[in-house]
């Protein structure tokens, strides 16, 4: 299915819209998705597949909004231990990271 | 990324072309392999990754590298144009496969009933060598006619297809495992056929029945992954 996020990702950019992609890189423990999966986010605020269940994808596409405007990708870390992830909250317990990029 | 660089993920994906994407984590730099060559051992990660159908994340040089295998679409040959097949194609496609209906029974195998699905209307036997399953395609048989399922799964057989499913009662398929040995195969070949076809969820509609089968599928690909408590 990530395909299909790339494409919708191409086909966004086409359109004039500002691209980020967020892709799960690691897990540890029980992830609702697994490494591999992606995100694209616009700085519109559309968005296309997932990287988690849900309990992430907000703070994603922050980074992300971030991400359009300063070109730096990012390495972001979620888990239990994380002051962040309490904020956000994964609520199944597991670890994850995720890499954020701009399509450019 | 690079806009190049998706649009060879996309033109790859397009041509069937498996590809691995390599992504430096450090600072983002990022590679297509193998149209671009990766030192040895990120390239062998990436035949792994390709291998495994999996992400590898591992350390080169001091670095952190993350590579994605992007892999052709799963296919399911579904032989039969019937009403479960008019449930299981659009299903199929939901959950990633590219699906061809071989059928050829042209009032079953229309355009109206299928719409956008590819449609192939030679015999399952010319239709089968033609589409070549591989290790990354499933074949169900649903037409309840020897003279067609039987071809299908002569040809199913003699391939590496992951799955392989016949529609029919337990005892449609007692008469269907003389057949197929008559053809010369064996037992342990024959058992390669899930049969009666899908997971019994006590399907009864279509719709229903096309599920079983994608669940068995899915099983099949993926393994069970919870123990019974």
């Amino acid at each position: 299915m990530s395909d299909d996020i790339l494409a919708t990702a191409a086909a966004w950019a086409d359109a004039g819209e500002q691209v980020a992609l967020a892709t799960v890189v690691e897990t540890w423990g029980s992830s609702p998705r697994p490494a591999g999966s992606m995100l694209a986010v616009t700085a519109s605020g559309r968005m296309a597949g997932s990287v988690s269940g849900g309990c992430i994808e907000g703070a994603v596409a922050e980074a992300a909004r971030q991400t359009i405007h300063s070109g730096t990708p990012q390495l972001l870390d979620f888990g239990i231990s994380d002051e962040r992830a309490w904020e956000v909250g994964l609520a199944c317990g597991g670890k994850l990271k995720v890499f954020v990029e701009r399509l450019a | 990324m690079r806009r190049a660089t998706l649009d060879s993920l996309l033109a790859a994906r397009a041509a069937r072309r498996p590809v691995v994407l390599a992504i430096r984590l450090g600072d983002g730099a990022q590679h297509l392999w193998p149209e671009e060559a990766l030192p040895g051992a990120l390239a062998e990660a990436a035949r792994t990754a390709l291998d495994l159908d999996r992400p590898q994340t591992l350390a080169f040089d001091g670095e952190a590298w993350f590579l994605q295998p992007f892999t052709p679409p799963l296919r399911l040959i579904v032989v039969g144009a019937v009403h479960v097949a008019q449930a299981l194609a659009p299903l199929a496609a939901m959950l990633g496969y590219a699906v061809t209906v071989v059928d050829p029974r042209r009032a079953f195998a229309t355009e109206e009933r299928f719409a956008g699905v590819a449609l192939n209307h030679d015999w399952p036997d010319e239709a089968l060598a033609a589409l070549s399953p591989d290790a990354r395609t499933a074949v169900v048989t649903l037409t309840h006619d020897p003279k067609l399922d039987d071809p299908a799964l002569d040809a199913a057989l003699r391939s590496p297809a992951f799955y392989i499913g016949a529609l029919g009662s337990t005892r449609t398929h007692a008469k269907r495992v003389a057949r197929l040995k008559e053809l010369g195969h064996d037992e342990a070949a024959i058992a390669r056929i899930a049969a009666p076809v899908g997971l019994d969820i006590g399907a009864v509609t279509a719709p229903e029945i096309a599920l079983s089968i994608m669940a068995e599928i899915v099983q099949r690909r993926r393994g069970p992954r919870r123990r019974a408590p």
